[in-house]
């Protein structure tokens, strides 16, 4: 074809082409023979979580038209982008819910890589590069949320400032580096602005890109076959005659399958957008407002969790070291693990591993929903006492239902499924305690319950257990304390041994 | 695709062979190259100090961030009760907003003297709520509970409620805050050695000031250790 028979784009593309000489790298790259079992579903992940990235660079650089980084004006920008501006919820929604779902397909992701043996020799950096990339996610997920500056964002911040003050010796001096000086406020949501718009992004991309460099240099992970070992000497050549014999062009002959994920994935934001909406902001970041119950976002609930249930002594040690722990062993396992089987048929270790690890991660994050260790603030003045408990009651145990209502006892203590979960349920306390024991426990506290004695005058006292000794179940005894019988009797004690009711 | 002579003009020149190199010529060229990072490395140092000083600015002495504000006449507060107070952070930004306003509790005893506890959980710092029907500051996070002196009742702080330094000048009450009170930077500067505030107090007495009363250090009877489980 002569240069004046071309069109006007061919003319523009051979210009260009002449000078950038890119196309043979970009045909060579996308031809490039893979193992045809490769061409699977369970290959998608990877390039879903680089199409949810691109997705979030660019409802973010959206959004950033918009948002004002300071800590005065950063609330009232996010009401402007959801009520004032036409879609500017949608746009809030997708970053948000792109966040979540990146987050998950990296999981993903990184699940499928580990059960296939994909970080084994030689893919051992593109492994190390993987696990930095999760960690570069949360650390977006996690910024992001302090952007959505509410206040679910300004606790969440006071939470990783009480983290870092545990770091022993220069936690104080960490913590004003966070903050970006002694409060939560502006400076400390200009720097985390900088690092989940500036930094952060950019590292993500470069560090992808290298991944992806990476898994072109080395080639895609063959489908695991049982006894097909990993040795350093002769892998790379079983690799290579492996993608000669077998081997399809990844365009188009896989790569329609990533295609279809990435466009079902991306559909998927934009439904969950769309249906569910943006992600907050809940109130505003008024520190000097003590109603709020804050919490973490999805991913970051199984953190939450841990710290209720960690007993005080342990919780420093736990919090500064276990991360470590598990960092580095993510990051030492292609060296310890590096040959050998890949099937996961044949890794029943690696498999169990993972198993206990999704299993206690996903306990952990289902207990952070509902938070059973949480007091209800307010169920001492929104939840009633069952009708059935107080309906043929004395006035001195009414009295008592009263004293249990407005003493905050609700907030602990459900009552007909309703209340807080932090301590027992009451409905069947007088089966377990008796008389003197409710006595007790009300006014010296134990187990985790505090002290009522400065708190209840004694006639209140009396109201109070007289109420809580009603609760048991018709069809059981209540708890009775057997010498109390025999000294009210006043009688010297029968000589036959006494049956108690608790054995 | 087959290429055109224009183009492969320009991707392809023809290589042209070298004349040969001066051996002197070649040696002063590669000592002028590494003359060339070392001068990069001390002109990156140079830079990188200023840039680092910058970085590190938030960074304080022990005490760099307190100082005595007032919180109010002494007689908004009521004896036997406690109340949510609140107070301007003194170091602030004109862009902070709502965020450089911070609460305290006050309480102040039946004797007059006050305790000014900070909101923050001793625990991981989320906003403490006084209940004072049941006596109790909760903690919505975990779970915390302090008894109303501020000491730990139940739940997963390993201690009570952090403490502002507090004094009474004139009708004022003063307490020295200015930052976020955490296990590392708490609320009051402690002291080695007796580790009340006695001593530090009576050091700082002025002209101006008309009558200390310090903060109690022990609490009040009746809520008291023995009573936690």
């Amino acid at each position: 074809m002569s240069e004046h028979s071309k069109r006007w784009y061919q003319r523009t593309y051979d210009w260009i082409e002449s000078r950038a000489q890119i196309a043979d790298f970009v045909r060579e790259s996308a031809e490039h023979p893979v193992p045809s079992r490769t061409a699977s579903w369970w290959y998608v992940f990877g390039s879903a979580s680089f199409v949810l990235l691109l997705l979030q660079i660019v409802t973010g650089i959206l959004l950033a038209t918009v948002y004002v980084p300071s800590a005065g004006e950063a609330w009232n920008s996010l009401q402007a982008l959801n009520h004032h501006l036409p879609l500017g919820w949608f746009l809030r929604a997708m970053h948000g819910w792109g966040s979540n779902f990146m987050v998950a397909v990296v999981l993903v992701h990184m699940t499928q890589v580990f059960l296939f043996g994909a970080y084994k020799f030689p893919r051992e950096l593109t492994w190390l590069i993987g696990v930095f990339l999760l960690l570069m996610t949360l650390g977006m997920a996690f910024s992001g949320q302090i952007l959505r500056f509410d206040q679910d964002a300004y606790w969440g911040l006071g939470i990783g400032a009480s983290i870092t003050s545990r770091v022993p010796w220069i936690g104080g001096q960490l913590v004003h580096l966070l903050l970006g000086g002694p409060i939560i406020a502006g400076a400390t949501l200009s720097r985390f602005f900088a690092l989940h718009v500036f930094v952060l992004p950019a590292t993500l991309l470069a560090f992808a890109g290298l991944h992806i460099w990476l898994v072109l240099k080395l080639g895609i992970n063959e489908w695991p076959t049982p006894g097909r070992l990993v040795r350093r000497e002769t892998y790379l050549k079983e690799y290579h005659e492996l993608t000669l014999r077998h081997g399809i062009p990844f365009v188009p002959q896989a790569v329609w399958k990533d295609a279809m994920f990435a466009a079902a994935i991306v559909f998927a934001v934009a439904f969950c957008a769309a249906v569910f909406g943006p992600f907050g902001p809940s109130g505003t970041p008024d520190p000097t407002i003590t109603q709020t119950v804050p919490k973490p976002d999805f991913f970051f609930l199984w953190i939450y969790t841990a710290l209720a249930y960690l007993p005080p002594s342990l919780e420093t040690p736990v919090l500064l070291i276990v991360p470590v722990i598990g960092i580095g062993m993510l990051i030492v396992l292609p060296f310890v693990a590096g040959l050998g089987e890949k099937s996961w048929y044949r890794r029943p270790v690696g498999v169990l591993v993972l198993i206990v690890l999704a299993i206690g991660l996903a306990t952990l994050t289902h207990l952070g929903t509902y938070a059973p260790w949480s007091p209800h603030m307010s169920a001492w003045s929104e939840d009633e006492i069952p009708d059935r408990y107080i309906h043929a009651s004395t006035p001195l145990e009414r009295q008592g239902a009263l004293v249990f209502q407005a003493k905050q006892c609700r907030n602990c203590h459900a009552l007909g499924g309703v209340g807080g979960q932090r301590g027992p349920a009451l409905d069947s306390v007088a089966t377990r305690l008796t008389e003197d024991q409710i006595i007790r426990q009300v006014v010296q506290g134990g187990g985790n319950m505090p002290a009522y004695g400065a708190a209840l005058s004694p006639p209140q006292v009396t109201a109070l257990v007289a109420f809580l000794n009603t609760l048991y179940p018709a069809n059981e005894r209540p708890a009775t304390d057997a010498s109390r019988s025999i000294a009210e009797t006043d009688k010297p004690a029968p000589k036959e041994p006494i049956e108690s009711t608790r054995p | 695709m087959k290429t055109d002579d224009k183009r492969t003009q320009i991707a392809k020149p023809e290589a042209q062979s070298a004349p040969p190199l001066d051996q002197r010529v070649d040696d002063r060229r590669t000592f002028l190259f590494k003359l060339s990072i070392a001068i990069n490395i001390v002109v990156g140092l140079l830079i990188a100090t200023p840039v680092v000083r910058f970085l590190l600015d938030p960074l304080r002495g022990k005490s760099g961030y307190r100082t005595w504000i007032p919180l109010g006449k002494v007689n908004d507060y009521e004896p036997g009760t406690t109340i949510l107070a609140t107070y301007r952070n003194p170091y602030t930004d004109s862009w902070d907003g709502e965020t450089a306003n911070v609460a305290c509790y006050v309480r102040r005893q039946l004797d007059g003297s006050f305790t000014v506890f900070a909101v923050n959980c001793a625990h991981l710092g989320c906003p403490v709520r006084w209940f004072p029907q049941s006596q109790l500051f909760l903690c919505p996070c975990h779970g915390g509970a302090y008894y109303a002196d501020g000491s730990r009742a139940a739940g997963p702080p390993e201690r009570g409620l952090f403490t502002y330094s507090c004094r009474v000048d004139g009708e004022t009450l003063m307490i020295q805050a200015g930052q976020m009170p955490t296990l590392a930077n708490q609320a009051r500067l402690e002291l080695p050695g007796d580790g009340s505030t006695k001593r530090w107090v009576h050091t700082t007495n002025s002209q101006l000031v008309r009558g200390i009363l310090p903060c109690p250090n022990t609490p009040n009877a009746g809520t008291n250790e023995p009573t936690i489980g």
